[in-house]
């Protein structure tokens, strides 16, 4: 109790950041280890080749620097992501931010997509038992086949009929983000206790009443926790709708190059681009809920 | 059905299918309550006293028997908004201010802004919360998100309220403060109100009736005329009178209701 009352905010930001700090730095040190471990065997054979012994030293410079290591090391990956970010025009093919700009675009409108049918078919589902009992099971196996499988079938077909570009790639997204509204909007708008229902009931409130001023405010909280799956489901349906098509953008694209070419740095880039990405997108909902929560009296 | 009885129920039954066979929630129920009256409806868990209430409400149907009210079936009352509803917790959306509470069954009843504005304001000094319309419900103490919770179901002027524990949940001193201050209103406003409660001087201080239930099945043991006056300050509690018709209250709520030695 003593450390709580003495510098209370410095402790309380100890609290807060000190494990996530202790996890990275040991994420960190695994991961240097690991690429010794990985990258030692293409070291060892560059060694004999030249004939020389690597010293313990020269070896650890060695795995930590080459060109297309099995692991590249941390301070690798963020070069190049410092060189294809900041150090490249955002108009250049060889722009990280033009790639991530590319797969958020596909990700925002395949979100927009998915929360829109999500919503749509909670509301269907919750006001009538018929859509509850034929549609949702048919909701919760489209999730059971792999996105891998189905997205090339999408992005085929709607090339046959024409559709091309962004929106095949938003489909696959809004096919994986969809998901979680359903549920997460199924459950909020069935939240509203039986009292409340009552309540509604003895002022003789229409359907509607009930739906617009009691379910749907109610089911703000459930929504919110929901948006952040879909978001994430979002990107990465985004990213794999990039992998099949052979597409010349986005980071799917640059996923692919990249292990065309065994350009294991150039993959790790793009994947942390994604999780950055992801991160980004999910905190601004995470935002918009914090603040939207506190204005609508659920959280004090 | 003259306008002499704002309640009236024949020999009502309602009946729960459960797992555990059928429970006999309320048998054989005939009370009439005049227009204007303050009736408590006092009894153990399981009596089928807030049953009662639902079923003048029309959020239950009873299996058999009849009932108006108003003069019409409880169907058609609730349709006609003849009574407000106030439950025992609040039930105030944390998403509306405590006046855009009180406009929402005015909202759904169609009452046009200006009227809305009216009848909030109107209210929210009829249970004493001039000035709080702008507090959202969080801001507000138990007692006074009950209070607006009162006012809700004053707000849209049925003749009729039914109140199921309304104060259950409060600390003693809150409860004698909002009994007095209902009663109060009661009086002002000539509404016939319908009261459900656990706690015998609650049923005593308030009521000019007093129902007494018991459980398995659901039935009515007693009905009491208070003999006690219009007028009531707290300290009547104390009184020869108040104490003997506690004191049947404890009878009847002990099933030795044909010992009426006051």
């Amino acid at each position: 109790m003593m450390t709580w009352s003495y510098r209370p905010w410095v402790n309380r930001l100890g609290y807060r950041y000190g494990p996530v700090i202790v996890v990275a730095l040991v994420i960190f040190a695994l991961w240097y280890l690991a690429s010794i471990a990985l990258n030692a065997n293409w070291a060892f054979d560059k060694a004999k080749r030249q004939g020389i012994t690597l010293s313990p030293v020269e070896l650890v410079q060695d795995t930590w620097s080459q060109d297309k290591p099995r692991l590249p090391v941390p301070h690798q990956v963020a070069q190049e992501i410092w060189k294809t970010t900041a150090q490249k025009k955002i108009t250049s093919k060889r722009s990280l931010i033009f790639h991530s700009w590319v797969t958020m675009s596909s990700t925002m409108l395949g979100f927009v997509f998915g929360v829109g049918l999500g919503v749509g078919l909670a509301v269907l589902i919750v006001y009538f038992r018929v859509v509850d009992m034929s549609v949702m099971p048919w909701i919760i196996a489209s999730q059971a086949i792999p996105i891998l499988a189905i997205a090339p079938m999408i992005i085929v077909i709607l090339n046959s009929v024409g559709i091309s570009g962004l929106v095949p790639k938003a489909i696959i997204s809004a096919y994986l983000s969809f998901f979680p509204v359903v549920v997460g909007m199924v459950k909020g708008l069935r939240s509203p206790d039986q009292i409340e229902l009552d309540q509604m009931r003895t002022w003789n409130a229409s359907s509607a009443h009930t739906f617009w001023k009691l379910r749907l405010p109610n089911s703000v909280p459930y929504l919110f926790a929901s948006l952040k799956i879909a978001m994430a489901a979002s990107l990465v349906g985004a990213i794999v709708g990039e992998l099949p098509t052979g597409a010349v953008a986005g980071l799917g694209a640059r996923l692919l190059a990249g292990s065309y070419y065994g350009q294991t740095i150039q993959i790790w880039s793009a994947l942390i681009m994604a999780a950055i990405l992801a991160a980004v997108l999910v905190n601004i909902i995470g935002v918009a809920q914090s603040i939207t929560l506190k204005r609508m009296g659920f959280v004090s | 059905m003259t306008n002499s009885t704002a309640i009236s129920a024949r020999d009502i039954c309602l009946t729960f299918q459960t797992n555990d066979g059928p429970v006999h929630a309320l048998k054989d129920v005939s009370l009439d309550i005049a227009p204007g009256e303050f009736v408590s409806f006092i009894g153990p868990s399981g009596c089928g006293k807030t049953t009662f209430l639902r079923v003048i409400a029309d959020l239950e149907k009873p299996t058999s028997g009849s009932i108006t009210v108003n003069g019409q079936d409880p169907e058609t009352a609730r349709k006609s908004r003849a009574y407000g509803y106030v439950f025992q917790h609040a039930g105030l959306f944390p998403w509306r201010s405590i006046a855009q509470n009180i406009k929402l069954p005015l909202e759904i009843m169609g009452y046009s802004k200006e009227e809305q504005e009216e009848r909030s304001q109107a209210v929210l000094k009829l249970v004493d919360l001039e000035g709080f319309g702008g507090k959202f419900p969080w801001q507000l103490s138990g007692g006074m998100q009950q209070r607006a919770s009162i006012a809700r179901a004053l707000s849209f002027d049925a003749d009729i309220l039914l109140m199921d524990e309304p104060f259950g949940a409060l600390d003693e001193i809150v409860r004698d403060h909002l009994n007095e201050q209902l009663l109060a209103l009661w009086r002002r406003t000539q509404k016939t109100i319908g009261f459900v409660t656990h706690s015998i001087p609650e049923a005593v201080y308030l009521s000019t009736k007093i129902v007494v239930m018991s459980p398995r099945p659901g039935r009515i043991t007693d009905v009491i005329d208070s003999t006690l006056p219009a007028e009531r300050p707290l300290e009547i509690r104390d009184t020869p009178e108040f104490i003997a018709l506690s004191h049947r209250v404890r009878q009847g709520l002990r099933g030795g209701h044909d010992d009426l030695e006051l």
